[in-house]
């Protein structure tokens, strides 16, 4: 429904949106995932209209948009910092796009009701923006974005503003706006975490292009580079050179240890590159006994910090490589001691730069 | 006292006793001399409204004072009809050399008030500039002599020179509002005059406030141009007036009575349109613009 071909901006010598091209499904939650400068604010702001294209296309239901300033398109915005007209009551700042669009009184009436009542806040419609806390001007600037039924929502950094826990909580609550009210959600974040709670596709940036586009788990589970996975989660990235491949595995050589992981096809042999494990996956086992299948490495521990439902053991590959596993909050981690770390074949996966 | 206290009081003495001499005790002279007996021309200490009670029987005292307010008016009008659309194009159209622009038009506030003043004789004068081209353009024979010496060569010097006191507080307003604001407008449907009238202009009202409050209170009470550029029916301002209260007339109480006057207006104008200015503050400052110019006022 929201198709971007090659949309492109630069800003003077500073490529910010360099070719990106994505179609967004109705009803999708896509969000735009990338450190600051990735381009991932500049793109939504096309979107919006803020921003003209140096090139490329913007279309919706295939007709463009990119020409078009932003009061004639029918997508609407949730700021940063919300963007609260402060001059105005929140029945106001609510109402201010159907008055734009000349919807009569009483309608406007019943469907701020209905905005605010959505948002939890019909009891506060009086009152002025800076009467609210944080949570309540987001849930206000939804509230405005929200009741002009809108093709497509943005949200720009919606959360950022506020502290952890409300944050968790209104990240939930968000989902499930989205879901009751079926808008497509385009959302940029720099919070892989928020991405992956939220999202139905990430769209991951870097130096304004997109790198990898696809559900959360395809993000998490199949990172396309080296990046990706380090940009996604929290993961170990081994490096060494590959000395066997075949179809869909392959195995590198790190020091004296020999590991093995998935890949896409096959790997070119002696080539550099990484194996990505999450911490999760690695189990720390007592340096003799039995252990087979997978990838067992002996390891010296460096340090155990409790981590409250974990515990962050950081270790030291015979190589020196660092890797960091996570255990269960129970198991006991001696500091010094030399263990064996073993991880599933199928839970490493290579990955390249 | 310990000697933290004795040099904190030392610190405070000198801006202390600076406002006390310069303007605590001149403000409480001329409170003093309003209230005292102007006798065969010596000023007698004995307390006494009669300076009231002539300022406000005899017309040219009020009418003075009224006129005065009409010039203020007419020159706060214009300001602001010049000022807001300059500081408008300075704060969201002009990108490049922004601080340079701005500078240009403060950059008359350094140049002395006279300078100014002579500057729009020579314009506005017989052989002035203005006449030299109209007459060398053919479109007229004789000068004009109706530009100089008039109400209006008196309200176009004050607008000039209080312009930049009206843009400077309306420019510095329309910066603090946050771009997103105004993206947020456009993104609800408003086109650019719709999001002018209701989001940008009633942002701007205190900076508006605060501008017209300068631009009025300063002409107002200026001397300089009606003396060098008023004529038959101008060139009498307020402080013209007492200026020759004080002088050829010798009449020091009379001349203080209409000072006191004058300063109760002003105190009550500045006092009004702080108090309007907070009522719009929306940002939850603690004072507004004015107050801040006065040293916070409440």
């Amino acid at each position: 429904m929201l198709e971007l071909r090659s949309l492109t901006k630069r800003f003077g010598d500073f490529m910010a949106v360099d070719g990106v091209s994505l179609a967004i499904a109705p009803g999708e939650f896509l969000t735009f995932l990338g450190a600051s400068g990735s381009g991932k604010t500049t793109t939504l702001r096309m979107i919006a209209g803020f921003e003209t294209p140096t090139a490329g296309e913007i279309l919706m239901d295939g007709a463009s948009i990119a020409d078009l300033p932003p009061f004639k398109r029918e997508v609407n915005t949730v700021f940063q910092q919300y963007a609260l007209f402060p001059h105005m009551s929140v029945r106001h700042n609510v109402e201010y796009g159907l008055r734009m669009r000349r919807v009569p009184a009483a309608e406007r009436r019943s469907r701020v009701d209905q905005a605010l009542a959505m948002v939890q806040l019909g009891e506060l419609a009086a009152r002025s923006p800076r009467q609210l806390s944080g949570g309540q001007q987001q849930r206000v600037a939804l509230a405005r974005a929200l009741i002009n039924r809108p093709r497509v929502l943005l949200l720009d950094e919606p959360l950022g503003a506020l502290d952890l826990k409300l944050r968790k909580q209104m990240q939930l609550e968000l989902k499930h706006l989205q879901t009751a009210v079926g808008i497509t959600f385009v959302y940029v974040t720099h919070d892989q975490e928020e991405a992956l709670t939220m999202s139905d596709r990430i769209a991951l940036m870097r130096q304004g292009q997109l790198i990898q586009v696809g559900t959360p788990r395809d993000l998490y589970d199949r990172p396309a580079s080296r990046y990706v996975a380090d940009f996604i989660g929290e993961t170990n990235l081994l490096a060494g050179t590959v000395v066997e491949s075949r179809s869909g595995e392959a195995a590198l050589q790190i020091g004296v240890d020999m590991l093995r992981g998935v890949c896409d096809g096959r790997l070119e042999t002696g080539r550099e590159a990484w194996l990505a494990v999450r911490p999760e996956a690695i189990a720390v086992r007592p340096p003799v006994g039995e252990w087979s299948g997978g990838n067992v490495v002996s390891a010296t521990v460096r340090e155990a910090v409790y981590a409250g439902s974990a515990v962050r053991v950081h270790a030291t590959l015979t190589s020196g490589q660092r890797i960091v596993a996570h255990v269960a909050a129970g198991t006991s981690v001696t500091v010094g001691a030399a263990v064996r770390l073993a991880w599933p074949v199928e839970r490493g996966r290579f990955v390249q730069e | 006292m310990s000697r933290n206290r004795l040099r904190t009081a030392l610190a405070a003495a000198l801006p202390v006793g600076f406002v006390t001499i310069l303007l605590f005790i001149p403000y409480a002279m001329l409170l003093v001399h309003s209230f005292w007996r102007l006798q065969g021309g010596v000023i007698r200490h004995e307390l006494t409204l009669e300076n009231y009670r002539r300022l406000f029987g005899t017309p040219l005292y009020p009418d003075t004072i009224l006129f005065s307010a009409g010039i203020a008016l007419r020159v706060t009008a214009l300001s602001l009809l010049l000022a807001y659309p300059l500081a408008y194009l300075l704060a969201f159209k002009v990108k490049r050399h922004k601080q340079l622009m701005y500078m240009a038009v403060i950059i008359p506030l350094w140049v002395s008030y006279l300078v100014r003043a002579y500057a729009w004789k020579i314009i506005l004068g017989q052989e002035g500039i203005l006449n030299g081209l109209l007459q060398s353009a053919g479109l007229i024979d004789q000068p004009l002599t109706f530009l100089l010496y008039s109400r209006w060569a008196v309200i176009l010097a004050l607008t000039h020179i209080y312009t930049p006191f009206t843009l400077m507080p309306i420019y510095a307003v329309l910066e603090a509002i946050p771009p997103a604001l105004r993206e947020a407008s456009q993104d609800l449907y408003a086109g650019r005059w719709q999001t002018f009238l209701r989001v940008i202009l009633p942002l701007s009202l205190p900076g508006v406030l605060a501008g017209s409050t300068f631009a009025f209170v300063l002409s107002m009470g200026d001397f300089l141009a009606p003396l060098l550029l008023g004529g038959n029916d101008s060139a009498l301002m307020v402080s013209n007036l007492v200026w020759s209260l004080f002088g050829v007339a010798y009449n020091w109480p009379l001349g203080a009575a209409v000072s006191v006057v004058v300063l109760l207006m002003t105190l009550f104008l500045l006092w009004l349109a702080n108090k309007v200015e907070t009522a719009m503050n929306y940002t939850g400052r603690r004072d507004g613009m004015i107050g801040a110019v006065r040293g916070g006022g409440r």
